[in-house]
């Protein structure tokens, strides 16, 4: 039931009394600030977070350069936004459920997803487990609690209230980490996923990845209000606006909501303010819409650049260690995209599979029929083509094709 | 065997799937403790608890991005669009979310517990936003299931079958039969196939297909016109994605004439699909012009509903012009 105090005079509120901070631990030169405490952070962990941000950059920049080559249909770099997504993972249970949109590869690299299983999907070759059937960076995992991504932006920000929810009802004690970016939290769906949450009570972690941009909407256009993190106050939830670029901010904000939506089974929103430093994909030239004095001064606050000067402080990285693991990282995803490139693409019959859970006889009419039509026609369908079985005619097709 | 109208049948369904299956969790607007503003959830809170069977808030693209969410995880979701009229904001999620998400994810994930029931057509003064029938905008979705119910007794025979199916399925239930439609309903569990038409009549001289509340209109359509001695054979399609175009085909190729009646709108309507389908494989047997009597290219309007439907007498004299061409 909603409550409220009377007043006697229309006075209205415009949300002004109150602007949300910002929480930060670590400057850019790697030092803390003054009265911040880093969280909690063996070693291994640092180096391991650390060097998935590495990776995750290799592994934009050597794809966008595919792309450009075009040996890819497309691509989109997580440039800039490593430390707010990676962080986010990394606070994680590795069971806990990963709903993303699509510039959170970060999460996977995190997580253990090869460059091999990455490279399987951007080519979509006959080993990609989306048996190549989405556009280039639509991965998923079952083994590693990643929902697989699709293109409709903010769809899975109610579904993974509705997965924290059986989570919940399961009892076992994960939670579902929702990412989206700032204008996706714009769609209707994102309040139907808040309002949903908060009502029913569901361990998730909904986590704005607020870069300034939506393609070239800068925020000012996408929003009146002091970003997406007041929102939170209309649904009464936790909320934290953290430094995206900060990985120890966003690693100890998430560890903490984390807690909050396990222990408490309530919601936490997170807004990690950030920069998309690269174009919004492979198809998007920012140059025309903001200015290269803008990027520069974000290229200086580079979240990597920031973990590692405070890693070479801990004694736990030196200049060397870096140059090899770049060398080495190069030299892989090399490696796996050529051996990813020359992979034969997925057999001609899953067109048709997974439709339903079995193939309908309408489907698989359809199938034969387009079978049928490759044989008079191969040249013209090399892809479907390879994976027909040559010692069955055309003619076999016809008679088999039976019915009425 | 005890007699039940339809909301008793479809309540009876849900209670025997959430007392078998832990993982079956009932919710939508006003499905709580009131039990659905037709009473089709009645008495479930009270027997399963508040964590299996709830209100949403009022938001129905929330409630179908909730239920895939929860299918994903393994749960099986029974969601509750309180009129189809309103199934429209969740569009987006039937559509691009629930209907691919075997396909796009390669099988690694589906949300192949979902069940998405919703009431659905006019003929009880509904007007534009309580009347209509969008079943052909879903007929056009691969991945999904339509099963639309005639009576109580297969509205809880292929409600059971469509929660345990493992895709997502679409429930058009009736609503103007919700309680003028009783019937012998078994009260032990049993199901009805999904994807199988079925032949209500035997009949040599021409076929009608229909499904839901068109039946009914149909039954009386071919009462008239078996007093004049016309002979027909009558099919409920009961799924119409994946729909059983054999069952017709075989029919026509006996009858030599078809008539599809449905109540949504003649354009792009799932008649057109079923006449197409039917001239392509049975052409040669075609004794006269496949016929769809539906509403017309309007919106469901309020006076004039009479008007509007495709009732038994338009049935009527579309059979006899068929049978006379």
């Amino acid at each position: 039931m909603t409550t409220t105090q009377d007043i006697h005079a229309p006075d209205f509120l415009a949300g002004d009394e109150f602007s949300i901070p910002t929480f930060r631990l670590l400057r850019q030169d790697g030092t803390l600030f003054e009265g911040a405490e880093a969280p909690t952070l063996e070693r291994d962990q640092a180096l391991k977070i650390y060097r998935t941000m590495i990776a995750t950059r290799v592994l934009d920049e050597r794809m966008m350069a595919a792309q450009r080559q075009g040996r890819l249909s497309f691509y989109m770099q997580c440039t800039g936004e490593e430390a707010a997504v990676i962080g986010a993972a990394a606070a994680l249970d590795d069971a806990d459920m990963i709903m993303s949109q699509y510039r959170e590869q970060g999460a996977l690299v995190y997580r253990g997803f090869s460059y091999d299983e990455f490279m399987n999907q951007l080519f979509g070759n006959e080993l990609d487990y989306g048996k190549g059937r989405q556009m280039p960076i639509h991965y998923g995992s079952r083994k590693l609690h990643y929902m697989t991504i699709s293109s409709p932006l903010a769809t899975q920000i109610p579904q993974a209230a509705g997965y924290a929810y059986g989570q919940k009802m399961a009892g076992d004690g994960h939670c579902t980490l929702c990412f989206f970016g700032e204008g996706a939290a714009s769609e209707g769906d994102f309040h139907a996923a808040l309002n949903m949450a908060a009502v029913h009570e569901v361990p998730v972690i909904f986590f704005c990845r607020n870069n300034g941009y939506a393609i070239s909407t800068p925020s000012i256009e996408q929003f009146a209000a002091d970003g997406v993190a007041p929102r939170a106050f209309g649904y009464r939830m936790h909320v934290i606006r953290v430094d995206g670029n900060d990985i120890l901010a966003v690693l100890s904000a998430t560890r903490e909501a984390r807690r909050i939506a396990v222990e408490q089974n309530q919601p936490v929103l997170i807004e990690a303010m950030t920069y998309r430093l690269a174009a919004h994909s492979s198809s998007d030239d920012p140059s025309g819409y903001r200015s290269k004095k803008e990027e520069e001064a974000w290229r200086e606050k580079d979240p990597i650049l920031r973990m590692q000067h405070w890693l070479v402080a801990q004694g736990w990285w030196n200049d060397d260690e870096e140059k090899s693991l770049q060398e080495s990282l190069r030299r892989e995803v090399l490696e796996t995209m050529k051996r990813a490139e020359k992979r034969p693409p997925p057999p001609l019959d899953s067109l048709v599979t997974d439709v339903y859970a079995d193939v309908t006889p309408a489907l698989q009419r359809q199938l034969d029929r387009l079978k049928t039509h490759i044989r008079k026609h191969p040249d013209a369908y090399p892809k479907g083509a390879r994976s027909l079985d040559p010692d069955v005619s055309a003619q076999d097709d016809a008679a088999n094709e039976g019915g009425a | 065997m005890p007699t039940m109208n339809m909301l008793q049948a479809i309540n009876n369904a849900l209670d025997i799937a959430m007392a078998e299956d832990d993982k079956v969790i009932c919710f939508g607007e006003d499905v709580g403790v009131f039990g659905g503003v037709f009473r089709a959830t009645s008495h479930l809170q009270e027997k399963y608890g508040k964590s299996r069977c709830f209100n949403t808030p009022l938001v129905e693209q929330g409630i179908i991005g909730f239920a895939n969410g929860l299918a994903a995880q393994g749960s099986v979701p029974v969601a509750e669009i309180q009129f189809a009229d309103y199934i429209f904001p969740a569009f987006d999620q039937i559509v691009n979310e629930s209907a691919k998400f075997r396909y796009r994810s390669g099988d690694l994930f589906n949300v192949g517990g979902l069940t998405i029931r919703t009431p659905y057509g006019g003929g009880i003064a509904g007007g534009l936003y309580h009347s209509q029938s969008p079943e052909a905008y879903f007929t056009h979705t691969p991945g999904l299931k339509v099963v639309v119910p005639r009576n109580p007794y297969q509205a809880k025979g292929l409600l059971l079958a469509s929660i345990r199916d493992p895709d997502p399925v679409l429930f058009l239930e009736p609503k103007r039969l919700y309680r003028a439609s009783v019937g012998e309903v078994p009260q032990e569990d049993y199901q009805l196939p999904i994807g199988e038409a079925e032949v209500i009549k035997e009949g040599t001289d021409i076929t009608l297909v229909g499904w839901g509340a068109q039946m009914e209109v149909i039954g009386k359509a071919v009462e008239l016109a078996e007093e004049q001695g016309i002979a027909c054979e009558v099919i409920d399609l009961r799924t119409l994605l994946p729909w059983d175009a054999d069952t017709v085909v075989e029919s026509v190729l006996k009858t030599g004439r078809l008539i599809v009646s449905h109540e949504a709108p003649l354009t792009g309507g799932f008649a057109g699909e079923i006449a197409a389908t039917i001239q392509e494989r049975c052409f040669l047997y075609l004794e006269s012009p496949i016929t769809r009597i539906t509403g017309l290219d309007t919106p469901f309007p309020l006076v004039l509903e009479k008007e509007y439907l495709p009732d038994h007498l338009k049935i009527f004299e579309a059979i006899r012009e068929s049978v006379n061409f």
